[in-house]
């Protein structure tokens, strides 16, 4: 890696004002499981690395506010986190990533596309500034949002079930806090000079809110491997039922597209229908109704299709 | 007159068939074993190597000035020169020795390459767009295979094929060391050829004439424990020699270890294979042709040729192959080379045949036994395996049931030589009661000190805690590298003639004592020394020794290359069962369970042995299901040169295993090699266990979800 400067700064304000307003030349560590490999392989050579672990006040889980520091380990020993984001950081299994991960850091590490781990940026463009996805090894790569020039999947487990209770973050920047619904942290890059997340070079996110509210979620994940391993697919859900009926739904699917993909044809789909197989799989052909699947990835369609039906009959229960 | 080297009868052996845990285990697992890696003599420089970015180029410059300027720098060996093309990505090109590691890989970064960058070629699954890159290969006719295929009464088609992987090695590649004087080098190496690095790394700096010259006996090579090689560490590698000529320069150790992304790009990779294969067979099951056109890539080399078809060979076959040149990185041999892939082409095909003939595959591939070289053997374990997986009960034909959620058997057969290597051991008993064995081998983590240690105490009538082995360093008797599962029988065989040797001379110092009138009157048992025919007349160990007052003895034994006597032999078989889960919807597969029923001969420690089975299933799981090398062809990167995206199992994802040794059925055989032969199988049997789930194959391994699916879909769905 690079050399670079390190400041372990000792409040949030403090941290904000040793960041940069650029991309790229200070970056925030938390846990440290995504940072340190992106910079050991040089895909981030920032001037400054600043730490949280001595700022106070970003740890903790209750059932309202999770810490943006707090450790996926913190997140599971926790009562009181609703099912959904339960069994999304369940499928964290690697006891390094739980001891040291934390909350904020799983919801804003970097995609694990390989184009973007090579060195070919997070659009990955060769040197003539060719996609170089969307004929090539894009496996792993997004089937919705995916019109270019990001075919990159969000990297997050956490944040679909988040966002489908409806959570919402808090960031600090030179402005001072900010709240917004965490579905709004996270873009479709359309050039070079974005990024995955509507960050500001030196807004810090501190932590996350869940508004409560009683609904039935659930998350299902598509993996290989018992081992740590990133979902093929994934999909979160919450259900606000009345008796039998669904009142109200949402359904944010995850590893399909550059963002976490919320999916309101699959949220009207549930409205008002009492949960079946039947009702599932017609929610789940509605979420993956606009696929459009790369060269090398039509089997993600039906992946993520699956991972919707077994999350709603799994809410449901 | 019959030879005096011969294994005890089962009923007079005390130590060796019995389970003994590995001596060194502790050792190893609490970190005190030194590896390669754990060398740090007074004074090291660690070494960096400076590599390709590029699949195909030709070097045009090279600029080291900055990485010499550089603080704490102490080095810089080129490994290719201006003009010299680099084939693959992660191609070395030069070494860079400095006081840190952190200074190293600096260096690496400032350390300028200019290229003239030309075109490349990375995938060869489809051999129709490989043009010029396709080198023709073995072209091989037995019998009439288009009149046998015109006259089968069933016949199929179908094309089959396994993906390259590479060896992931727990340690990687790499040496530190130290060239101290003009003729004293020091090489602590992770190796499997304790005895071939010292002349491989001599040849390869007399090609330097501004070099001293060397022979290997300049060279002290040492490897106590090894993390594991597979058949990818037999040389000094570049880096090696780079590591060499750079503590010349600087008259410090120097150590090279690669990394993880190194060790996967360079260190090694086993060959792909495919192949369309034509075979049939008569109504009753009787496979009576196989033809196939294979082909394969070893990266920019030539690659050998197929062993096809594989271990059942029908009068009629034909096999053409080519190997197809690509831009990656280079092959080198894989446990059992060829076999696997082979296992894939072949028994996937005649499980598909066994299908055609609405045959059960146990009968299918009994029934074909008389076409190995093998058929009771083979017959036998087939039994004993469908036993342990419950074949009877749990087979279904191909697609039969009902769920998302489809169980399925699958079964494949394999063999290996597994002859002798050439071994000395000095056996030496001194009067104080220690008896040591000193052998120049290397125990590369299958457990070979301990299988020493296991002859020497049985030969000595000793326990095993009271018998050491020095092993590990080339200063020592020489023994053959660790390739070709050959070390067991080699180092048995040398041990247990050398202790046999020492032996006799001290029955010939208690002789008289005894009141016996010649050696061979006297037996080495629990610890005494003691007359055949009257085992009360007996005289302690340490007495016996003690008899040799300042005397040592030290005797050789010999094991010539091959020909292992009594003691040892070559040629097994081996067969396996797969029972799977796949989720029809998903195309996940998940291992329930696999057995392995292997023949070894006599086997000298039973747990080491099924450990080395256990080991083989897990990394054959691996290949069956996750692993694959991943390069772009767009801009020849290896894509997944991490153990992110380079998938394999963890300790959930394996399933039961369970192994059954065929103890005490060959044993008259002697000692036979097993590290090859378990490797071979689970592929194929996984790959016929989800054929036999979901009715359909998928073609090529890994068996992957996307390849379930689109299976699934061929065949119309999962219904």
């Amino acid at each position: 890696m690079e050399a670079f400067e390190y400041a372990a700064p000792n409040s949030v304000k403090e941290a904000v004002g040793l960041l940069s307003s650029n991309w790229g030349e200070a970056d925030v560590l938390a846990g440290g499981t995504d940072l340190l490999s992106l910079l050991k392989e040089g895909v981030h050579t920032p001037k400054r690395v600043v730490s949280l672990k001595n700022v106070s006040g970003l740890k903790g889980v209750s059932a309202s506010r999770i810490g943006a520091t707090a450790t996926i380990a913190e997140l599971l020993g926790s009562s009181s986190v609703p099912a959904a984001v339960r069994q999304a950081a369940e499928g964290i299994t690697s006891p390094q990533m739980r001891a040291m991960g934390t909350v904020g850091g799983e919801l804003l590490q970097r995609p694990r596309c390989w184009y973007f781990r090579n060195g070919y940026g997070l659009l990955g463009k060769d040197a003539k500034g060719k996609s170089l996805a969307p004929n090539g090894e894009n496996q792993y790569h997004a089937i919705l949002g995916n019109k270019g020039p990001a075919y990159f999947v969000n990297a997050s487990s956490l944040a679909p079930a988040l966002i489908a209770l409806e959570a919402t973050v808090t960031v600090t920047g030179p402005d001072g806090e900010d709240e917004m619904p965490l579905e709004k942290l996270f873009q479709t890059p359309s050039s070079d000079s974005q990024r995955e997340n509507t960050l500001q070079p030196n807004q810090v996110l501190t932590g996350i809110n869940l508004p409560g509210g009683g609904a039935r979620s659930a998350t299902y994940e598509v993996r290989q491997r018992q081992l740590m391993d990133w979902p093929l697919a994934s999909a979160s859900v919450a259900l606000k039922m009345s008796g039998d009926t669904v009142e109200s739904a949402r359904v944010v699917l995850g590893h399909v597209a550059p963002t976490p993909w919320r999916s309101s044809d699959a949220e009207n789909a549930l409205a008002g229908k009492a949960v079946s197989e039947d009702t599932a799989m017609a929610a789940a052909k509605a979420a993956l109704s606009a696929a459009t699947p790369l060269s090398r990835n039509k089997h993600k369609v039906q992946l993520a299709r699956v991972a919707v039906k077994r999350a709603i009959l799994q809410a449901a229960g | 007159m019959a030879t005096k080297y011969d294994w005890p009868s089962a009923a007079d052996r005390s130590v060796i068939g019995r389970s003994v845990s590995r001596l060194d285990g502790a050792e190893k697992a609490t970190g005190r074993a030194k590896y390669a890696y754990d060398r740090n003599p007074e004074g090291l420089l660690v070494g960096r190597l400076v590599t390709s970015p590029h699949a195909n180029a030709r070097i045009t410059r090279i600029d080291a000035s900055g990485a010499e300027r550089m603080k704490g720098v102490r080095g810089v060996v080129l490994i290719k020169d201006i003009g010299d093309e680099v084939q693959w990505t992660g191609a070395e090109i030069a070494a860079i020795a400095a006081d840190t590691e952190e200074i190293a890989r600096d260096a690496v970064r400032t350390f300028k390459v200019e290229y003239e960058v030309l075109s490349h070629l990375v995938k060869e699954e489809d051999v129709e767009k490989a043009g010029n890159r396709v080198v023709p290969g073995q072209e091989n006719t037995e019998g009439d295979p288009a009149k046998a295929l015109q006259e089968a009464d069933v016949t199929h088609e179908g094309y089959y094929g396994a993906a390259t992987i590479t060896h992931c090695c727990m340690e990687p590649h790499g040496n530190t060391v130290h060239w101290k004087g003009e003729k004293d080098i020091t090489v602590w190496a992770s190796t499997q050829a304790v005895g071939r690095i010292g002349a491989d790394l001599a040849k390869n700096l007399a090609a330097d004439p501004s070099l001293p010259k060397v022979s290997p006996s300049d060279i002290r090579v040492i490897t106590p424990v090894m993390g594991g090689g597979f058949g990818s560490k037999f040389n000094i590698d570049s880096w090696g020699v780079a590591a060499a000529k750079l503590s010349r320069m600087t008259g410090r150790p120097v150590k090279i270890m690669l990394d993880r992304d190194e060790e996967l790009q360079m260190a090694g990779a086993r060959p792909s294979y495919f192949g369309n294969v034509k075979a049939g067979a008569k109504k009753d099951g009787t496979l009576t042709v196989f033809d196939v056109e294979s082909w394969a890539t070893s990266g920019v080399g030539r690659g050998g040729n197929p062993a096809l078809p594989y271990v059942i060979e029908p009068p009629n076959q034909r096999v053409r192959h080519v190997n197809v040149a690509t831009n990656t990185g280079p092959a080198r041999a894989w446990r059992a080379p060829r076999h696997p892939q082979c296992a894939v082409i072949t028994h996937c095909a005649l499980t598909d045949l066994a299908h055609k003939l609405d045959m059960d595959p146990v009968d299918f591939f009994k029934k074909n036994a008389d076409l190995t070289a093998r058929p009771d053997v083979y017959r036998t374990e087939i039994d004993k395996a469908a036993e342990l997986i419950d074949w009877k009960e749990k087979y279904h034909k191909p697609g039969e049931g009902s769920g998302h959620v489809r169980r399925g058997l699958g079964l494949s057969i394999h063999t290996w030589g597994g002859r002798p290597h050439d071994s000395q051991c000095r056996v030496v008993i001194e009067p104080d009661g220690a008896a040591s064995a000193e052998i120049g081998s290397q125990d590369i983590g299958t457990g070979t000190l301990t299988v020493i240690a296991m002859v020497l105490a049985e030969t000595l009538g000793l326990p095993v805690s009271r018998v050491n082995v020095k092993m590990g360093d080339s200063s020592l008797p020489p023994s053959g590298a660790s390739g070709g599962s050959t070390t067991v029988g080699g180092v048995s065989s040398s041990t247990r003639r050398a202790a046999v040797n020492a032996l006799e001379k001290l029955k010939e110092k208690v002789a008289g004592d005894l009141g016996a009138s010649s050696a061979d009157e006297i037996e080495a048992k629990d610890g005494y020394l003691r007359l055949k025919e009257n085992p009360k007349k007996r005289i302690a160990w340490t007495a016996a020794c003690r008899k040799l007052s300042t005397e040592t003895i030290s005797e050789m034994g010999n094991q010539p290359d091959r020909d292992g006597g009594k003691l040892a032999d070559s040629g097994v078989g081996g067969v396996q069962m797969a029972d799977v889960s796949v989720d029809m919807e998903t195309g996940i597969v998940t291992m329930n369970k696999m057995v392995a029923v292997q023949d070894c001969g006599l086997i000298i420690d039973l747990k080491l042995a099924e450990s080395q089975v256990y080991g083989s299933l897990i990394m054959g799981i691996c290949s069956a299901l996750w692993e694959e090398r991943v390069y772009d062809q767009m801009s020849g990167v290896y894509l997944n040169a991490d153990m992110e995206f380079y998938k394999l199992a963890g300790i959930g994802d394996i399933g039961e295993l369970v192994v059954h040794m065929m103890t005490g059925v060959y044993d008259d055989r002697g000692v036979i090699g097993l590290g090859e032969p378990p490797a071979i199988s689970p592929m194929a049997a996984i790959s016929n266990a989800v054929f036999n789930a979901i009715g359909a194959r998928v073609p090529t391994v890994p068996v992957t979800p996307d390849k379930v699916l689109a299976a699934l879909e061929k065949k119309g769905g999962m219904a």
